[in-house]
């Protein structure tokens, strides 16, 4: 099929490429895309179309339309028109059950006709109601065109370059050339960039030229990201200047999808690019000159031109193609019979104005030229060239819309004249509305090939003027882009404590947490590691609290007013719990607060709130100006929380003097500097977990040693769900988890915390309000009757109604009952009330408790 | 969005370097009545045209500033470090 060597070709035929295609093993050369290989190699059919599984050959080779996606080694919806030839491609059709030549799916469009119509799975397949199921599974394997392999994983590395110019060209055409070469002149800055790869050797002086590479739209700030394959330039473009040229569209007759019909553009490519003789006889009409000189073309190329027909000298009334297994064979033009097995059309060429319009120009209907063109353009942006209408002819006035077979407007979504009238007739009197009705334009080539088609066929139809009619709104991205160029690389850091690696080699299963990589636990069994903390003695890595340091004359007042707390009556060597609390009086964020001298504090917060406390506290402060300084030492500071009975011995052995840590030199709720295995440590004397215990905050860069020492005089390390455990047996609450965006301290149990007689702090006047009303839930401690562990989530079941839900829920040894934290409602909140929760679809009693489950006189954290 | 901000000390950047705070609110003083509080919380006036809003450069030096922003065009009329009007009793 290859036509003797000529000049100009882009193919090396000294090197043959070998390659599959449809499950068939065949040669191309270096320099054929997909397509044009398989189409030398005798293939006509690349695609079955997208609702009645029309079989579909090569029509515009400009990688527009539809026509010739496949899937490509596992990537669905790669256009082979454009796609280069690599040797060993595995090209496979989509949207087929069988194969290409023989598709079952292909009898929707046989009997297809009455039940395929636009808007028909709206009206039909909701009822009868329980079928949807039924339906929907059917329905999903029937819709779209490629599919993704969910398990696929990251096939490709994207990456995105941040850029710069002076003057971005959009289209390497004559007029983007000369834009390009004028704006050299004034000196660098200049990159054209342009979709066709043919481009990919222009050299033009001073101008930086990339293709094949689409730009993909026009954002405000002059940013135009362009799609280069792998690489997403993100451009910052003084000036824009858009040579995007226009595009042949096709002409709407009776079987115009039919494999065989070509546009003229498609034709000529195949012919000078690939050296392919594209058909034996072909039937050519155009509404240009330049369309109909492909006649020349072809008879070049050896092709019979049995029939040219100039649109411009005479519109044909009757005009149908007609086909064999869906292929061209004759032409029926106003009572003659011409066979033919290729027909060249093209109706005229269209603007190409979407990136104008998405910039922000106005677009017009020319009524010289019955196109659409972009007038009003913003500022920072210019057109040249055909785009904006300039050189072009006249479009073709539109054939009779006549004729047994259908017609289509679109070949991407299968929309056809009948349902446009369809949907005309069903009131969608707007074209915005009959889009989204019919799904014309909505298509892989995004109405470069349909979009004046169907207004013109609207036009038709409702006989308006199509200025009347006007275009549907033209919206980023202009053409198909994947998604995961969009996506680009994984760049979110994974943050690691400076002990991480100390938990790796004890073998403990890693969780994510937030950002953060943390230890669940170090074995299977987190209840070891309770009984540890609770008999001798346990060390958790907790580097991945917030941290921030508050300092200033007036720290102590910023603090006060930004928690509901008191800190003013605070010795320096003193903590206190404190909760943050929005205007609105909710619950935002916890931790403690350290007075280290009268004029520094030491803040800490949830894991997950440091980035967002730190930012709260800086932007109330820029409110307030109050002479403070917030410094967020999250990362330089590792902290270890070492708990258990032996606490106090075992931290002895490590400091220098042990009265320093005696239970009068050391008291609950004391902060103090120690140095602990010779590193300079605040330690804290708190603890989450209910046992005696201390915070030990200290340079992240002594993590390992310092945990080293602490195991070497015995502690256990222990993971999050041991600690989440012993909190739970404490009846300490996690924010975030037991509390959500409703919670104020009056429902989750902590009324005594905030001091409303100071004159102001964030949240006091909501939680005035509040105190005027009854809560109507309340957060809640339980005990399960039974040895079942309910879901996190869990529905509370009140006398067959859904009355609160389970937050926290765990085993424990200790207190020797499944325990728990509810939000139940306000009447049901008193100590012993009995409740029901759903658990694995039955119902299991639990009683209401206030309070610590382990250890309510905190004796143990005070010893 | 992908219009230029100035901040007050690394001058122009990308917008998204920065982050959103929403429009400047006034914080009802003294003890305010529920339908002060709630407009003052939960109610913005989301204007179509200048705006005046927080802004901070998040990625950037962490400042905090304010902006007046055309919400239609996004044009950025003036921008400014604030002036804390500091209430304490």
């Amino acid at each position: 099929m290859r036509l003797e060597p000529r000049a100009g070709e882009r193919i090396d035929r000294s090197k043959p490429i070998t390659f599959r295609f449809d499950g068939w093993q065949t040669t191309g050369f270096e320099g054929d895309t997909i397509a044009s290989a398989a189409f030398a190699a005798g293939k006509r059919v690349f695609s079955r179309s997208f609702k009645y599984h029309r079989p579909r050959g090569l029509l515009c080779c400009s990688g527009h339309c539809p026509n010739c996606m496949m899937t490509v080694d596992g990537v669905p919806n790669v256009r082979t028109c454009v796609e280069p030839l690599r040797d060993g491609v595995d090209a496979k059709p989509q949207n087929v059950r069988g194969g290409l030549d023989f598709d079952l799916m292909s009898v929707t469009d046989k009997i297809g006709g009455p039940f395929t119509p636009a808007g028909f799975y709206y009206r039909t397949f909701i009822r009868p109601r329980a079928f949807w199921p039924l339906y929907e599974k059917f329905l999903r394997s029937a819709a779209g065109l490629g599919k993704l392999d969910p398990h696929a994983g990251h096939s490709r590395r994207y990456d995105t370059e941040h850029r710069k110019a002076r003057l971005l060209v959009v289209g390497a055409g004559e007029a983007g050339q000369k834009a390009a070469r004028v704006a050299a002149a004034d000196g660098p800055g200049v990159v054209v960039v342009d979709e066709d790869a043919r481009l990919a050797g222009l050299r033009l002086d001073g101008v930086e030229v990339l293709a094949p590479a689409r730009a993909l739209g026009i954002w405000e700030g002059g940013l135009v990201p362009v799609d280069a394959g792998t690489t997403l330039y993100r451009f910052r473009a003084e000036q824009i200047v858009v040579a995007t040229g226009a595009t042949e569209q096709p002409v709407v007759f009776s079987g115009n999808d039919l494999v065989g019909v070509m546009l003229p553009t498609g034709v000529r490519s195949l012919i000078r690019d690939f050296a392919i003789k594209p058909g034996e006889r072909a039937v050519v009409m155009g509404a240009d000159d330049d369309a109909l000189a492909v006649a020349d073309d072809l008879r070049d190329a050896g092709v019979e031109v049995v029939h040219e027909l100039d649109l411009r000298a005479s519109t044909p009334r009757d005009l149908v193609a007609e086909g064999r297994k869906g292929r061209v064979r004759a032409v029926h033009l106003d009572g003659h019979q011409i066979d033919c097995d290729l027909i060249v059309a093209s109706g005229g060429r269209q603007p190409n104005y979407s990136l104008l319009a998405q910039a922000g120009a106005r677009i017009e209907y020319a009524r010289q030229l019955g196109v659409f063109v972009p007038t009003k353009l913003p500022a920072g942006v210019e057109a040249v060239g055909s785009v904006t209408g300039d050189g072009l002819a006249p479009i073709a006035p539109a054939p009779a819309y006549a004729g047994k077979g259908k017609c289509f407007v679109c070949v991407c979504e299968d929309v056809t004249t009948k349902d446009l009238k369809r949907a005309i007739g069903e009131g969608f009197d707007s074209i915005e509305l009959a889009k989204r009705y019919t799904t014309a334009t909505m298509g892989p080539c995004q109405g470069k090939l349909c979009h004046l088609g169907s207004i013109r066929y609207y036009a038709h139809e409702t006989r308006l003027h199509e200025t009347d009619i006007g275009t549907t709104t033209a919206r980023p991205p202009w053409a198909p882009v994947e998604l995961g160029l969009l996506a680009g690389r994984e760049l979110t850091p994974t943050r690691r404590t400076s002990i991480h690696w100390r938990h790796e080699e004890a073998g403990a299963t890693i969780q994510w947490a937030g950002p953060w990589k943390r230890p669940y636990a170090y074995s299977d069994k987190p209840e070891v590691e309770v009984r540890a903390v609770h008999e001798s003695l346990g060390v958790i890595d907790v580097s991945t609290l917030g941290k921030l340091l508050v300092e200033g004359p007036e720290a102590v007042a910023l603090l006060e007013r930004l928690y509901p707390n008191r800190f003013g009556d605070m010795k320096p060597g003193r903590i206190r719990y404190g909760v943050l609390t929005s205007d609105g009086g909710r619950i935002m964020d916890d931790g403690t607060v350290a007075r280290l001298a009268d004029d520094l504090f030491y803040v800490t917060t949830t894991s997950t709130g440091a980035d967002a406390v730190t930012a709260w506290f800086e932007w109330w402060n820029a409110v307030w100006g109050y002479e403070a300084e917030i410094v967020n030492v999250t990362g330089a500071l590792a902290a270890v929380n070492l708990a258990g009975p032996q606490a106090r011995e075992a931290l002895g052995r490590l400091v220098e003097d042990p009265e320093d840590v005696s239970s009068e030199g050391f008291k609950y709720l004391d902060a103090k500097q120690l140095e602990v295995a010779g590193v300079p440590t605040l330690a804290l004397r708190i603890g989450f977990v209910g046992e005696l215990g201390y915070e030990l905050h200290f340079p992240s860069p002594a993590g390992e040693h310092l945990w080293d020492a602490l195991v070497g005089v015995g502690a256990r390390p222990f993971g999050l769900e041991p600690q989440r455990i012993l909190r739970l047996e404490k009846g300490h609450v996690i924010v975030g988890q037991d509390t959500d965006s409703e919670s104020n301290l009056d429902s989750a149990a902590m009324a005594w915390l905030p001091k409303m007689d100071k004159d102001d702090f964030v949240g006091k006047y909501a939680l005035e309000h509040f105190r005027q009303r009854e809560e109507k839930e309340r957060l809640v401690g339980f005990t399960m009757e039974e040895d079942v562990v309910p879901a996190e989530g869990a529905q509370i079941v009140i006398e067959g109604y859904p009355a609160g839900r389970i937050t926290s829920a765990r085993r424990s040894d200790a207190v020797g009952k499944v325990i728990g934290l509810a939000w139940v409602p306000t009447d049901r909140s008193e100590p012993g009330t009995r409740f029901e929760i759903r658990v694995d679809r039955q119902l299991r009693g639990a009683r209401v408790t206030h309070g610590a489950f382990y250890d309510p006189t905190g004796g143990r954290m005070r010893s | 969005m992908s219009f230029f901000l100035s901040c007050p000390f690394c001058g122009p950047r990308p917008v998204d370097e920065f982050a959103f705070f929403g429009e400047v609110t006034n914080r009802p003083p003294g003890s305010p009545t529920l339908r002060e509080l709630t407009d003052y919380v939960y109610f913005r006036d989301n204007v179509a045209g200048v705006q005046r809003e927080w802004w901070q450069h998040r990625t950037g030096c962490g400042e905090w500033f304010l902006a007046e922003r055309d919400t239609r065009t996004n044009e950025v009329l003036q921008i400014e470090l604030p002036s804390p009007a500091r209430k304490r009793a």
